[in-house]
């Protein structure tokens, strides 16, 4: 069965750079607006529930800006990286795949990482989710974007295994290519944490 | 070999310079309190809109899906509904606040001065 | 080990150990018959681990007759408390069982049954009527048809382990937070209702890709069949509308899981951003539902008026307005929460000018009818049955969509007149008229006329009787939800009509069964050999029924709108010595079988079950599933089979000869 070529004929327009042609990553744009509208629900509620602190602390004692900065730059070289990263899968380069979304997981990880850390010190200091209805909306809808994250994460590990068991084959270049979507879109959602959570959040 | 223009790092790169700078644009504004707070919501929030503008132009490049008009009406609907759920919600809430964190006369007077009633 | 699960839980009143027993009887049936004919194989092989859309449509309509069957019967039990339960009297059950009674009805007959039917209907038809051999994601469509199923079973199984929620079919806070509903009927509410809503959202997907991107070749948007149509606008409300249900349904279960404080009504909560919340999804979700319907009538008013569809253009511009205004209008289930004039006068506004393009598709279906070659099948029975009910629900909808009146009779029985007259007049006979127009091409026999004509008296009778009443106990000030009223409101004799009403019902879905237990029975003398049982005008009739696996040997070519009818006008106009050319078969290639989407959601139902009773373990093992099944599936390649031409051709002769014939 001519699988292979199959695929490499259903992909050819990614690697032409005309992706939405494709019927899998035009299906995957669609579910990452649907994702998007997620967000938004959650956006709303925030804004509706940020000044119900409960006598408790806002966003202007609990937020350290210049650590946020930091996590937002580290995401965003991660989106850049990832772009690099789908021109090298598009072009059929085992290598600069294997550099670019490595580079892109190591800086999505210490994203991770630093929003864990900062979640955990909050919880220490008391400041936990069940403390009232502004903390509530904050870590869920921070927390709801590192979990995509992290699923963003793993799904990379699994995809960087393959290709470099198989190198990037039709298939590979498809999935990259959705995997970038992704992470782009996540970058996105994170501008508007970051403007609407944060820096509003503490003026 | 000249790469194809869809294949270069160009865009990339403008649009990481650009994105960077706009970010750290409105971390400066917003902690530096050079304006006052009205204005400066405003403006970081006009700066987070560009934002968007870049790594949609840049990153994902909007541009070519100009040639596959569905991804552009796909993106107009969420747009639509994003903007409903957060700004409708908005209204409503903020709307029936005024009627639940008053005392009676208060908002009774607010509906007299304002709704004619 | 099995947090809050103990012996308890299965401890219940008579009324629902009576239910619980009949069901467990029903399920030990099913099992000796299939152990007992050996079908096991056959059942796992061709139908549970199919990816093939018909097959799986197949499923969700049963699974949907089911739970209506479920539905009716909590339906049955209100009407019986409400007719009896008044003065001295106590009704059948207790106030509490009669509240878990509502909630489950109400949730069952949106979710599982209008959603079940839709989706099944959706599977069917839409594939055949654009010419494609298959969805986008045959693989997601199976997954998000096992999804449903798991959320079905939640609630199902809520009757014997546990309770079902007592808040209502939306659950509001914060009657529904941890204060006030320790229990976990609402957990079983949220968690069954996210793994069915996610199900929902991943179809919608599919559907909308598969409509964008799979039309046969020739097929424009402005040729497409209005069902098409319709189904893009209810697909886009399910892409952009579910999402906020997921949030919603998230939330509130963050709130009884994490002690957050999202809609509780202390430490910052606040319980009417929910209320907010889940009707900007519920209002689109009423047109997700009727949308379907709408293009559902289209089609068969034009084919059994022998005319096209009058105002084809008007219909799409209708149909698309709709999708966009039903997002704009969701404040006017709560007009009474205390918004501003501002803010009721907007949506009140926006109410009635959704009724606008409603309006415009009655006229035009009327117009199609008129100076037509009627004939009077079951669905065209339906269909009219349709117009009638839903024109008065629709009415009674503008009526309230008045702020003013709103508020008096909101919360009352005039509502649930109102919202049974659009779901039942509109919803439900459009699924029956669909599925009984369908019906010959989903099995290959044709469904006993006289018992369907019979069958669908009863529903419309019955459904007049069982809810005009209610109009008028709403304006005399009954409130929705009573499980006991005093002697002394003069209520009861409108109650007993409405009882009486649905006993006629019932009377009517025993005629759909036996209607369907004849019709299997005379199958032999009942075969549609054509293909074409009622002259139809799109391409799911040029095919055989019922239609092959890969739905078309060849891909058509589309020229003009009702394709099918446009070829056959052509073929009575050519020469009909010529030869028809030979055509030229290659190997289709089709999906493969697979379990792995059944076993996505029997671990989803883990995850649903573990959250429910808070055993932690079983829903992280649930949840590792989920993902492990995923990556098994992506590490495999060799997911397609091949169809030789050998069969093909075998197949295509069989239907041609059987065609001639006929």
């Amino acid at each position: 069965m001519s699988n292979d070529a199959e695929v490499l004929a259903e992909v050819q327009p990614i690697i032409d750079g005309d992706q939405f042609q494709n019927k899998t990553i035009f299906g995957f744009w669609v579910y990452l607006m649907t994702d998007l509208v997620l967000f938004a629900s959650l956006f709303a509620t925030f804004a509706v529930l940020h000044n119900n602190t409960a006598g408790g602390p806002g966003g202007a004692e609990l937020f350290k800006l210049p650590y946020v900065l930091i996590e937002t730059i580290l995401l965003l070289t991660s989106s850049f990286s990832a772009g690099l990263g789908q021109l090298a899968a598009r072009r059929r380069d085992k290598t600069q795949v294997l550099i670019w979304f490595g580079i892109t997981f190591v800086l999505g990880a210490a994203f991770l990482g630093l929003e864990l850390h900062e979640f955990s010190n909050l919880a220490a200091e008391g400041h936990s989710w069940a403390r009232s209805g502004f903390l509530s909306a904050f870590f869920t809808l921070v927390g709801t974007h590192g979990a995509h994250i992290a699923s963003g994460l793993i799904w990379m590990a699994l995809l960087l295994v393959r290709v470099a068991q198989k190198g990037v084959t039709p298939r590979m270049i498809k999935r990259l290519s959705l995997l970038s979507l992704f992470w782009h879109m996540l970058d996105v959602v994170w501008i508007f944490i970051f403007t609407i959570v944060y820096l509003l959040g503490v003026l | 070999m000249s790469t194809p223009a869809h294949a270069s790092t160009k865009p990339y790169i403008i649009g990481f310079v650009l994105s960077l700078l706009l970010t750290t644009e409105a971390y400066i504004l917003t902690t530096s309190h050079s304006f006052a707070t009205g204005t400066i919501i405003i403006i970081v929030l006009v700066l987070a809109i560009v934002q968007l503008l870049v790594q949609l132009f840049f990153f994902l490049h909007l541009d070519r899906m100009a040639k596959t008009p569905w991804n552009i009406l796909m993106f107009v609907f969420m747009a639509f509904t994003v903007s409903l759920v957060i700004f409708a919600s908005l209204w409503i809430m903020k709307n029936l606040d005024y009627g639940h964190t008053h005392p009676a006369e208060q908002t009774s007077q607010y509906l007299k001065n304002n709704e004619d009633l | 080990m099995f947090g809050r699960l103990n012996f308890e839980a299965l401890v219940h009143d008579p009324i629902t150990m009576g239910g619980i027993v009949g069901a467990a009887l029903a399920i030990l049936a099913i099992i000796f018959f299939l152990t007992y004919f050996k079908k096991w194989t056959w059942l796992y092989k061709e139908w549970l681990t199919s990816l093939d859309p018909k097959k799986i449509g197949v499923m969700y309509i049963l699974a949907a007759t089911v739970m209506l069957l479920r539905g009716l019967a909590d339906a049955v039990m209100m009407r019986v408390q409400q007719a009896t339960s008044v003065g001295s009297h106590q009704g059948i059950v207790s106030a509490d069982t009669f509240q878990q009674v509502f909630s489950a009805h109400g949730t069952i007959m949106i979710f599982f049954v209008a959603m079940g039917f839709m989706f099944g209907i959706l599977n069917l038809i839409v594939p055949l009527q654009i010419g494609a051999r298959d969805v986008a994601f045959p693989f997601m469509n199976s997954a998000s048809f096992w999804l449903y199923i798991a959320g079905a079973l939640l609630v199902n199984l809520s009757l014997a382990v546990g309770e079902f929620s007592a808040a209502g079919w939306l659950a509001y806070p914060p009657l529904s937070e941890l204060a006030y509903s320790p229990g976990v009927g609402v957990d079983y509410w949220i968690w069954s209702l996210q793994i069915a809503g996610i199900g929902s959202l991943l179809s919608g997907v599919n559907f909308l890709v598969t409509i964008i991107k799979m039309r046969a070749p020739g097929m424009t948007m402005m040729k497409m069949p209005i069902f098409v149509w319709s189904v893009l606008g209810a697909m886009s409300l399910v892409a952009f509308a579910f999402p906020i249900l997921t949030a919603t349904l998230g939330m509130l279960g963050l709130d009884r899981l994490m002690g957050m404080h999202f809609f509780t009504s202390t430490l910052g909560g606040n319980p009417m951003m929910y209320v907010n919340l889940i009707w900007a999804w519920g209002h689109p979700e009423v047109y997700i539902l009727i949308l379907p319907a709408f293009g559902i009538f289209s089609e068969l008013v034009a084919t059994f008026s022998g005319k096209r569809l009058f105002g084809y253009k008007s219909m799409v511009i209708a149909l698309m307005s709709i999708t966009i205004l039903s997002f704009l209008v969701w404040l006017h289930h709560f007009f009474t929460m205390g918004a501003g004039v501002d803010v009721n006068t907007f949506f009140g506004i926006m109410t009635m000018i959704i009724a606008v393009p409603t309006g415009v598709k009655v006229f035009n279906w009327l117009f199609t009818m008129y100076r037509g070659r009627i004939r009077f099948t079951t669905p065209m029975l339906w269909f009219l049955g349709f117009v009638t009910t839903f024109t008065i629900g629709g009415m009674t909808g503008v009526l309230m969509s008045l702020p003013a009146v709103d508020f008096q009779v909101h919360n009352s029985l005039f509502l649930v007149a109102h919202f049974h007259n659009v779901i039942i007049g509109g919803v439900l006979f459009g699924y029956f008229a669909g599925l009984s127009y369908w019906f010959p091409k989903i099995t290959g026999f044709r469904l006993n006329e006289k018992l369907g004509k019979i069958a669908f008296w009863c529903w419309l009778i019955g459904f007049l009787l069982a809810f005009l009443p209610l109009y008028a106990l709403g304006m005399m000030g009954a409130t929705r939800r009573l499980d006991h009223y005093d002697a002394s409101q003069g209520w009861q004799w409108l109650f007993i009509i409405a009882a009486v009403g649905v006993v006629v019902i019932c009377a009517g879905v025993a005629f759909q069964v036996l209607q369907l237990v004849v019709s299997v029975l005379q199958r032999k003398s009942r075969l549609d050999l054509t293909g074409d049982t009622w002259n139809g005008r799109t391409l799911e009739w040029s095919v055989s029924s019922p239609a092959p696996e890969y739905n078309f040997a060849i891909i058509p070519t589309v020229s003009e709108r009702d394709a099918f009818w446009v070829q056959k006008q052509a073929l009575a106009a050519a020469d009909p010595n010529a030869k028809p050319a030979k055509p030229n078969y290659l190997p289709i290639h089709m999906p493969k079988n697979t379990g792995l989407g059944m076993v996505i959601a029997g671990f989803a139902f883990l995850v649903g079950f573990g959250l429910i009773w808070h055993i932690w373990w079983l829903a992280i093992i649930g949840f590792v599933g989920i993902v492990v099944t995923l990556v098994v599936r992506s590490l495999d390649e060799d997911t397609e089979h091949v169809i030789p031409v050998s069969e093909i051709i075998e197949l295509e002769t069989k239907f041609a000869e059987a065609r001639s014939q006929a």
